[in-house]
C-alpha cells in the first residue's frame, strides 16, 4: 500500500516535474512587509497588492523579458515590524534567494536599514510608501542612493500641497495641527506643512501632538478648540483619524479637518462615517477619476479581496509595475540591467499616476490630487501640481 | 486663555480617561491581590473582549446588552483556559516564570488575532450619539456611561471580595497559600474563579473602550496594559481601591499635561512625575510595606 | 561535558584553555568575513546574535541573578545608540574604519551606565513590580526625551552612521561582556548580589553592602546595554526612538527566561535560540526549502500554506516559550553553568552558585 502510495507520488512528480522543465526559470522578486509587529495593516496591504501583481503577470504566461515569456516567484518575508529584522530580510533576499529586486519594506524606519543593505548589496530596492527623504539618499555624500527607488512622493511635496490648499482653496487664515509625534511620517508631514503655511502668510495657532497607540485626543482637541482655528490639519494614519474627527465633534470644534494621504484608505470612511463628511485629503490618486489601468487594478483587488485598495496597495502594485517595466525593457534579469533601466524609466503610466524619475533622483516626479469625502465617498476634487 | 470652562472641560476628559483606565486595572489588580502575580496577558484578553465585542455587535447583530455580555463571559472562558493550561502548571514555580507565560501568552493573543485579521476595525455606534452642553463644557452619553460603569464595577468588586464568602477565600489565598487548602477550602477552584472575573472584567472593559473609542486593532492591549499595569502599581498593587485612584491619577497627569504644557513633553512629565511619585512612596499610594520576617 | 573540562584541565592549564578558545573565536571572527566562508546573510545573524548576547547576558545580572524585573534595559540601549551615533556622525565625523570607533561605543557604553546610576537609587527603596514600573518609567522618559530633541532629529531617526559594526568588534565585545560579568558573578559583590536575590534584608544583616552592589549592578549592566546600542546603531545605519520601544525590552526578556535566568551559557543559548528561529521560520526559508517541488505543487504550497507562517511565525515562538517555562520553569539552563564559565575551585568544591532557593 504504502509503496504503491509512494510510486504513484513520483510519478505524478515526475510528470509534473517535465512538464516545467521546458519553461524557463522563475524570476524572483523580493517582498519585505510589515506583516506582523506594530503595523499589520500596512503588511496585508502591501502583501495583497504584491500577490495581484504577480498572479496577474503569471496568468498571462509570465513577463516578456528578452523575448521569453518568464514567470515571476514571488519571495515574501515578514519584517515583524523591526528595523533588525528588516535589514536581515533584504539580505536574505538578496543572498540566499537571490533576487532580482526587492518591493518594500514600507515605512520609513524599516525601509531605510533595508536601503542600505540593498545598496551595499547593489540590488535595486523599491519602496512603496516611505516618504522620508533619507530613504533614497546616501546622507553622507548628500547624493542619491544608486540603487533604491520609491514609487510616493516624498513629505516636503505633501506638506506643500496642503498647506497651499488650505490657504488658497479653503482661505484659512488660521490652522490648528495635531499629530503623532512618535512617527516619522506624521512628524514630517506636520513639521513641512507648518512651515510651508506660514510663509505662505497663514498662522498656525496650535501644533499639539499625542503618541502612537493614543486612543484619546480629548486634551489636545479641547486645547485645540478653544484656540479657534478655520481648519485643523491632520496628518495622521487612516485607524487614528475617525477617532480623532468623532472626539473633536463631540467636544464641540466645529472646524473643518484636511488630511493627507495617510487618509486615503476606504477603512476610513468605514471607520469615520459620517462624521468625515466634506472634509479634503491629498493623495496619490483618486478612484472615480482613475485611468483605465487603475480602475483595471481597483476591480481586479476588490473581487480577490473584498476591499477597495488603499494607498499602500495602490503604491505596491505601482512599485511592481515599475519594475516589471523596467525588466522588460532591460531584456535580462541581471541586477545592475535592472536598476539602469529603471534609472532612465519613461513616463510611466502607474495607478497611482503618471510617474518619471528625473535624472539624480530615485523620488518619481507625480502629482497629488485632493479628495473630498462626499455622499460616503471618496470624490476628485482637484489636482495639486509638484 | 485658561478660562473657566477651559479646565473644566478638561477635568471631564480626564474623568473620562482615568475610569477607562480603571476599567482595565480593577481585573489587573484583583488577580494580582489573590496570586501576587502579575498576568501581563491581561491587555491581550481586554482586546480579544473588544474583538468578541465588535463580533457579537456587527456579524451577529446583536444590541449592545447581549454583545457585552458575550464579550465578558467569552473572555471569563478564556481566562479561566489560560489560568488552567499556562498558570496552574506553575503554581510552585519561581513568581517571574509565570510573568514570562503571561507574557508569551499575551503575545500568543496578539499574533493569533493578527492572523485571523491584521486591519483595524471599527465597531457601530450602538448607544445613541447623544451630547449635552452646559455653558460650553460639553459631554456625552457615552461619558456618564463608563464613568458610571467603572465606579459600579468597583463597588461590585469591593463587595465581592470583602463582603462574600468566595471573597473570603481570595483573600485568604493571597494571605498564605500554603495553611488555605488545609482549612478546606478549593484553592484550585477560587483561583481559576479569580482568573476568569478578572478576564471578565477585561472583557467589559474591552467592550466599553470599544465603545468610547470605535477602531479596534491587535496591538490595542498593549499599551493600555502597561498603563493598566502602571494605575494599579501606583495605587498600591492589589488594592482595589488603590487601582482606582492610580487610574484616576494616570489619566488626570496626561490629560493635564497634555492641555497645560505642550502636549509634546506629555509622556516626559507624566512618567517624571511617575517616577518621583515611586521615589517618595515605594509602595503606592495605598500600598503597604509587608512587614519582613527576618 | 564538565568531565572533558576536567580531563583537559589537568592535562593544559584552564586558563590557557580558556584563552585558546577565545583567540580561536577571534580569527575565526575575523576569518569568517575576510574569506566569504558563510554568505553575508549567515553573516549578519552572527553579528546579531552577538549583539543579543550581550544584551540577554547583561539584563540577566539585573533579572536572572539579582532576581529584579527590569523592562527598561531598550531604554539603556537606546541611550548607548544615541550617544555613540552622535559622536561618530557629528563629533569625530567618522567615514570609515578608525580607532575612534571603540571610543565612540565605550562613551556610549558609559551614558548608559550613567543612566542606570539614575535608575539604581530608586531601587535602594523600591523593588519587585515598583521597580519594574520605575524600569518602564525611564524606558519611556528616554523615548520622549529622544523624540523632543531636534538635534536628533526627533523621530524620524539619526541615519548616516557607517557600518563600523564588524563580525570581530561584536565577538570582541562580547566576550569583554561576558569576561566581565563573569568575573563580576563570582567576585564578593557576585556573592551579594544573589544574597539580594534570595533575601535582601539578611544579606543587609550578613554584612553586604546592599546599596553599592544594587549600583554597581546596574551600572555594569546598563553599560553593556549601551555598548550593544552602539554597535546595533553602527550595524544598521539607523535608529530611531521606534527601535527601542518596549517591545525591543520584551524581545530581550524573552530571550534571557528562554535561555535560563542566573546563567550566562543561558543567556548565550536564549539569544542565539531566538535569533536563529526568527530566521529559521521565516515563510521564505519554507519557500526555499521545497522549492524543488515541481510547479503546481509548490505553487499551492507556496500560496495557501508558506504564505500566511509570516503571521503562524509569531505564534510559534511564545507557544515554545511557554512550555519551555511550563517544564523548566527557570529556562533551559535556569540556574546552571556552563563549565567555562565557573571558576575552577568551584567547580573542585562542587558547589553550583545560587543553587537552591527560589529567585
Amino acid at each position: 500500500m504504502v509503496r504503491r502510495i509512494v510510486c504513484s507520488t513520483v510519478a505524478v512528480a515526475c510528470v509534473l516535474a517535465s512538464a516545467c522543465m521546458a519553461a524557463e526559470p522563475r524570476i524572483k522578486v523580493g517582498v519585505i512587509a510589515e506583516m506582523t509587529g506594530d503595523m499589520p495593516a500596512v503588511g496585508a496591504s502591501c502583501k495583497n497588492a504584491a500577490v495581484l501583481a504577480v498572479k496577474q503577470i503569471n496568468d498571462e504566461g509570465g513577463l516578456d523579458v528578452g523575448g521569453k515569456k518568464r514567470k515571476i516567484e514571488l519571495c515574501l518575508e515578514d519584517n515583524a515590524g523591526k528595523a533588525d529584522q528588516s535589514a536581515s530580510a533584504a539580505m536574505k533576499l538578496i543572498t540566499q534567494q537571490e533576487v532580482v529586486a526587492i518591493i518594500g519594506p514600507n515605512a520609513s524606519r524599516y525601509a531605510i536599514p533595508a536601503a542600505e543593505i540593498a545598496e551595499s548589496s547593489e540590488t535595486v530596492l523599491i519602496t512603496p510608501w516611505s516618504t522620508n527623504p533619507k530613504t533614497t539618499l546616501d546622507v553622507g555624500t548628500g547624493k542619491p542612493k544608486k540603487y533604491v527607488f520609491r514609487a510616493c512622493f516624498i513629505d516636503p511635496f505633501q506638506g506643500r500641497v496642503v498647506a497651499r490648499f488650505a490657504l488658497d482653496t479653503m482661505k484659512a487664515k488660521t490652522a490648528a495641527v495635531l499629530y503623532d509625534v512618535a512617527s516619522e511620517y506624521n512628524k514630517g508631514v506636520a513639521e513641512v506643512f507648518r512651515a510651508n503655511y506660514e510663509k505662505l502668510g497663514g498662522k498656525v495657532v496650535a501644533y499639539e501632538t499625542y503618541t502612537t497607540n493614543d486612543k484619546d485626543f480629548s486634551a489636545q482637541l479641547t486645547k485645540i478648540k478653544s484656540a479657534s482655528p478655520d481648519v485643523v490639519f491632520l496628518p495622521n494614519y487612516y485607524s487614528e483619524v475617525p477617532l480623532q474627527v468623532q472626539q473633536a465633534h463631540r467636544l464641540g470644534l466645529k472646524a473643518p479637518f484636511i488630511g493627507s494621504d495617510s487618509w486615503g484608505s476606504s477603512e476610513l470612511l468605514k471607520l469615520g462615517g459620517k462624521d468625515l463628511e466634506g472634509y479634503y485629503f491629498s493623495t496619490h490618486y483618486a478612484a472615480d477619476s482613475a485611468s483605465p489601468a487603475a480602475t483595471r487594478f481597483i476591480e481586479a483587488y476588490r473581487k480577490a479581496y473584498g476591499v477597495v485598495p488603499d494607498d499602500v496597495a495602490a503604491l505596491t502594485y505601482d512599485a511592481f509595475g515599475l519594475l516589471f517595466t523596467a525588466l522588460k525593457n532591460a531584456g535580462k534579469t541581471d541586477r545592475e540591467a535592472v536598476r539602469n533601466a529603471l534609472a532612465v524609466l519613461p513616463a510611466y503610466p502607474g495607478v497611482t499616476g503618471e510617474m518619471t524619475f528625473a535624472d539624480d533622483s530615485r523620488d518619481p516626479v507625480k502629482s497629488a490630487v485632493i479628495l473630498q469625502i462626499r455622499d460616503g465617498q471618496f470624490r476628485y476634487f482637484t489636482n495639486a501640481k509638484p | 486663555m485658561i478660562d473657566l470652562r477651559y479646565v473644566l472641560q478638561q477635568a471631564l476628559n480626564a474623568l473620562q480617561l482615568g475610569s477607562i483606565y480603571a476599567l482595565i486595572a480593577l481585573g489587573y489588580t484583583m488577580v494580582y491581590g489573590v496570586l501576587t502575580m502579575i498576568n501581563f496577558a491581561h491587555g491581550d484578553v481586554f482586546m480579544v473582549g473588544a474583538f468578541l465585542f465588535f463580533t457579537a455587535s456587527v456579524l451577529l447583530h446583536l444590541p449592545f446588552v447581549p454583545a457585552l455580555l458575550f464579550a465578558m463571559i467569552g473572555t471569563a472562558m478564556l481566562g479561566a483556559a489560560i489560568e488552567r493550561i499556562a498558570y496552574k502548571p506553575l503554581r510552585s514555580a519561581p513568581r517571574v516564570s509565570a510573568i514570562i507565560t503571561a507574557l508569551a501568552v499575551g503575545i500568543f493573543l496578539e499574533s493569533a488575532i493578527l492572523a485571523v485579521n491584521p486591519y483595524p476595525r471599527s465597531i457601530p455606534q450602538l448607544l445613541p450619539d447623544t451630547t449635552w452642553s452646559f455653558g460650553g463644557v460639553s459631554f456625552s452619553l457615552l461619558q456618564v456611561l463608563v464613568i458610571s460603569l467603572s465606579l459600579g464595577l468597583m463597588v461590585v468588586l469591593d463587595i465581592v471580595v470583602y463582603h462574600t464568602r468566595v471573597g473570603m477565600a481570595m483573600r485568604a489565598i493571597s494571605w498564605d497559600r500554603t495553611i488555605v487548602p488545609l482549612m478546606g477550602v478549593p484553592v484550585n477552584l477560587i483561583i481559576t474563579f479569580t482568573f476568569a472575573l478578572g478576564a471578565g472584567l477585561a472583557g467589559a472593559a474591552g467592550s466599553m473602550y470599544a465603545l468610547a473609542y470605535p477602531v479596534i486593532d491587535p496591538y490595542m492591549g498593549v499599551m493600555v496594559g502597561w498603563k493598566a499595569f502602571i494605575a494599579a502599581v501606583v495605587g498600591g498593587i492589589g488594592n482595589i481601591r488603590g487601582a482606582m485612584i492610580g487610574a484616576f491619577l494616570l489619566g488626570g497627569v496626561e490629560i493635564l499635561v497634555a492641555a497645560f504644557l505642550p502636549s509634546t513633553y506629555r509622556d516626559f512629565v507624566a512618567f517624571s512625575l511617575l517616577l518621583a511619585l515611586l521615589v517618595l512612596r515605594p509602595h503606592g499610594i495605598l500600598g503597604k510595606a509587608r512587614p519582613q520576617k527576618v | 561535558m564538565r568531565a572533558i573540562q576536567d580531563l583537559l584541565g589537568r592535562r593544559m592549564p584552564r586558563r590557557m584553555f580558556l584563552l585558546a578558545i577565545v583567540a580561536a573565536g577571534l580569527a575565526l571572527s575575523w576569518a569568517i568575513p575576510h574569506g566569504n566562508w558563510v554568505n553575508k546573510y549567515i553573516q549578519m545573524i552572527l553579528v546579531f546574535i552577538g549583539i543579543n548576547i550581550i544584551l540577554a547576558s547583561s539584563l540577566n545580572l539585573v533579572n536572572g541573578y539579582m532576581g529584579e524585573f527590569s523592562v527598561g534595559h531598550a531604554g539603556f540601549m537606546a541611550v548607548g545608540a544615541y550617544m555613540s551615533s552622535v559622536l561618530t556622525l557629528k563629533v569625530f565625523h567618522l567615514t570609515g574604519p578608525s580607532a575612534l570607533f571603540p571610543v565612540a561605543i565605550l562613551a556610549g557604553g558609559l551614558a548608559a551606565g550613567l543612566c542606570g546610576l539614575l535608575v539604581a537609587f530608586p531601587s535602594f527603596r523600591t523593588r519587585g513590580d515598583y521597580l519594574a514600573i520605575v524600569t518602564l518609567a525611564f524606558l519611556m522618559i528616554v523615548k520622549s526625551v529622544i523624540e523632543n530633541i531636534p538635534y536628533l532629529e526627533g523621530a524620524s531617526g539619526l541615519v548616516g552612521m557607517k557600518r563600523l559594526t564588524t563580525l570581530p568588534w561584536v565577538y570582541f565585545w562580547m566576550v569583554l561582556t561576558l569576561w566581565t560579568l563573569r568575573n563580576f558573578i563570582y567576585s564578593t559583590y557576585g556573592r551579594g548580589i544573589l544574597a539580594i536575590r534570595e533575601d535582601e534584608l539578611a544579606a543587609d544583616i550578613m554584612g553586604v553592602d546592599t546599596r553599592r552592589v544594587k549600583v554597581l549592578v546596574f551600572v555594569v549592566s546598563s553599560f553593556f546595554a549601551g555598548v550593544a546600542g552602539g554597535l546595533y546603531a553602527h550595524y544598521l545605519q539607523f535608529i530611531s526612538p521606534r527601535s527601542f520601544d518596549i517591545l525591543k525590552s520584551t524581545d530581550i526578556i524573552l530571550m534571557v527566561y528562554l535561555g535560563g535566568i542566573a546563567s550566562l551559557g543561558g543567556s548565550i543559548l536564549g539569544a542565539t535560540l531566538y535569533q536563529v528561529l526568527m530566521e529559521v521560520l521565516r515563510p521564505g526559508t519554507f519557500n526555499q526549502a521545497f522549492s524543488w517541488l515541481p510547479d503546481p505543487a509548490f505553487q499551492w504550497l507556496s500560496d495557501r500554506v508558506f504564505s500566511h507562517l509570516d503571521v503562524w511565525r509569531m505564534m510559534i515562538l511564545p507557544l515554545l516559550l511557554i512550555l519551555v517555562m511550563l517544564f523548566r520553569p527557570r529556562g533551559i539552563m535556569g540556574l546552571r553553568e556552563l563549565p567555562i564559565f565557573v571558576p575552577l575551585r568551584d567547580i573542585q568544591e562542587r558547589r553550583k552558585p545560587g543553587r537552591g532557593g527560589e529567585p
